[in-house]
């Protein structure tokens, strides 16, 4: 092989290794945890991957061990032996240390709410094709309040997740929290996480729902408590700047019979919630970056952005009303 | 004459662990799903369910233990190695002794298997 194809070969190498490596960590990884379960099935992950690789490499050397060619071959009584140890007692220890040690994990990994005290934040969270209605309840005096593909969470605080669907099986899963657990129509789960790290963290719908199953997800932005307050306490109030054109054209063209921005329009439930919209990261439940194009674009043809989406297109409104309604939305803070 | 056979020449003594650790399998999973659908309508508690799965755990292991003391007699406690695979009376029963062994091993493993959940499950996930 030449220097200069060896060298290409290495650079191959580095690149790709960085690649697979990149997946290991980031906003959306189980192998990057923030949060007290995640920690526990990363732990869990670490365990059986050092000890397959181990127990990998003694099958390894035993076989080229074997495939050696030897002077004197193993007697009978040897190979029995090697036998009896390695292939029926090893096995049979390791399984079930293994299994023990899994089994004991378990409340760790699932936490159930009868178990927590002082019991924890019930956050109803409900999946609807292709987005995620979440309800706060009503707490210290604040009022509870819908919004919609946004969680915010406390840190070091365990908060519980009521789950339920509205049409068909989705999935809830915050892979650096931990998780997941379906959520069934006619059924409610519940799943209870603690977050140990602040940051925003990014969580899909992790069983397949029909055409946009892939643009369905939900930010997850864990907070110091005090922000989190102020952020609940903004939430129940509902206070927003009102009286704008984008306002009056927001209810002129029937946003509002679906969509309700809570201290401006009547309460509707149909689709998502859009107080305090400006908030949040993406426009369509992860479908685009939350910019006033992308909120234009989406109003015009949510379908072509989103397929399947239930939303109608509104591409008969004129342009110049549409860009107001995106402005309404995109100064909701 | 002995209580039990020395020498059974039936294929069921065979199956006798297998079939302890699939009664055990059931009786464990099939009480434990029954107890906690019905949760709140029995006279006992969790934990006296959980105590009665055990003793029904030490019983089969009990079971086993004696299915395979049985084959280890009929295998002549290791006197001859296997395999036992000459047309002859003899062998076929020292061969339907080793293979009880390595069965009521196996299942023993099995019945502790399923019985690892036992010591940790506390209550009925709601």
């Amino acid at each position: 092989m030449t220097d200069r194809s060896k060298r290409k070969r290495t650079g191959l190498l580095l690149t790709s290794s960085a690649l697979v490596l990149a997946g290991c960590t980031g906003r959306q990884s189980a192998l990057d945890p923030a949060g007290q379960e995640a920690a526990e099935v990363y732990h869990l992950f670490a365990v059986m991957v050092i000890g397959g690789g181990i127990i990998w490499l003694a099958v390894i050397g035993l076989l080229l061990h074997a495939c050696r060619g030897q002077r004197r071959a193993w007697s009978e009584n040897e190979a029995s032996r090697l036998i009896a140890w390695g292939g029926v007692a090893f096995p049979v220890v390791v399984l079930f240390a293994l299994l023990v040690y899994a089994v004991w994990l378990m409340p760790t990994i699932r936490p159930w709410v009868a178990r927590a005290v002082p019991e924890p934040t019930l956050i109803e969270v409900t999946g609807e094709q292709f987005w995620w209605r979440v309800r706060y309840p009503a707490e210290d005096g604040m009022a509870g309040f819908e919004t919609a593909n946004e969680l915010r969470l406390p840190i070091g605080e365990r908060v519980a997740f009521s789950l339920s669907a509205a049409d068909v099986i989705h999935s809830f899963w915050i892979p650096s929290l931990g998780g997941k657990m379906d959520m069934i129509p006619g059924r409610t789960n519940v799943l209870s996480l603690q977050a140990t790290k602040t940051g925003v963290y990014h969580a899909p719908c992790a069983e397949f729902c029909g055409t946009s199953h892939a643009y369905m997800t939900f930010s997850v932005v864990v907070m110091g408590q005090d922000a989190y307050d102020d952020w609940r306490r903004k939430q129940a109030s509902g206070n927003q700047p009102g009286g704008s054109e984008g306002e009056r054209l927001f209810a002129y063209h029937g946003c509002a019979g679906c969509h309700s921005v809570r201290g401006t329009t009547p309460i509707a439930g149909l689709g998502p919630d859009l107080t305090y919209f400006a908030d949040r990261e993406t426009v369509g439940a992860g479908a685009l970056r939350n910019t006033r194009e992308n909120v234009e674009r989406f109003i015009r043809d949510p379908s072509s952005v989103k397929p399947g989406s239930q939303m109608p297109a509104f591409d008969m409104v004129p342009h110049g009303d549409i860009a107001a309604i995106a402005e309404f939305l995109t100064g909701l803070r | 004459m002995r209580l039990l056979p020395k020498e059974v020449e039936s294929l069921w003594t065979l199956f006798t662990a297998p079939t302890i650790w699939a009664a055990h399998f059931l009786a464990c999973y099939a009480a434990v799903a029954i107890y906690c659908e019905k949760a709140g309508a029995e006279d006992f508690t969790f934990a006296e369910l959980r105590l009665a799965l055990v003793l029904i755990t030490i019983l089969a292991l009990a079971g086993i233990v004696l299915s395979a003391w049985l084959a280890w007699r009929q295998w002549g406690f290791g006197s001859g190695d296997p395999p036992h695979h000459a047309p002859t009376r003899e062998d076929r029963l020292l061969f339907q002794g080793f293979a009880t062994l390595l069965l009521s091993g196996l299942s023993f493993v099995a019945v502790l298997f399923v019985a690892v959940p036992l010591v940790v499950i506390e209550a009925c996930q709601p």
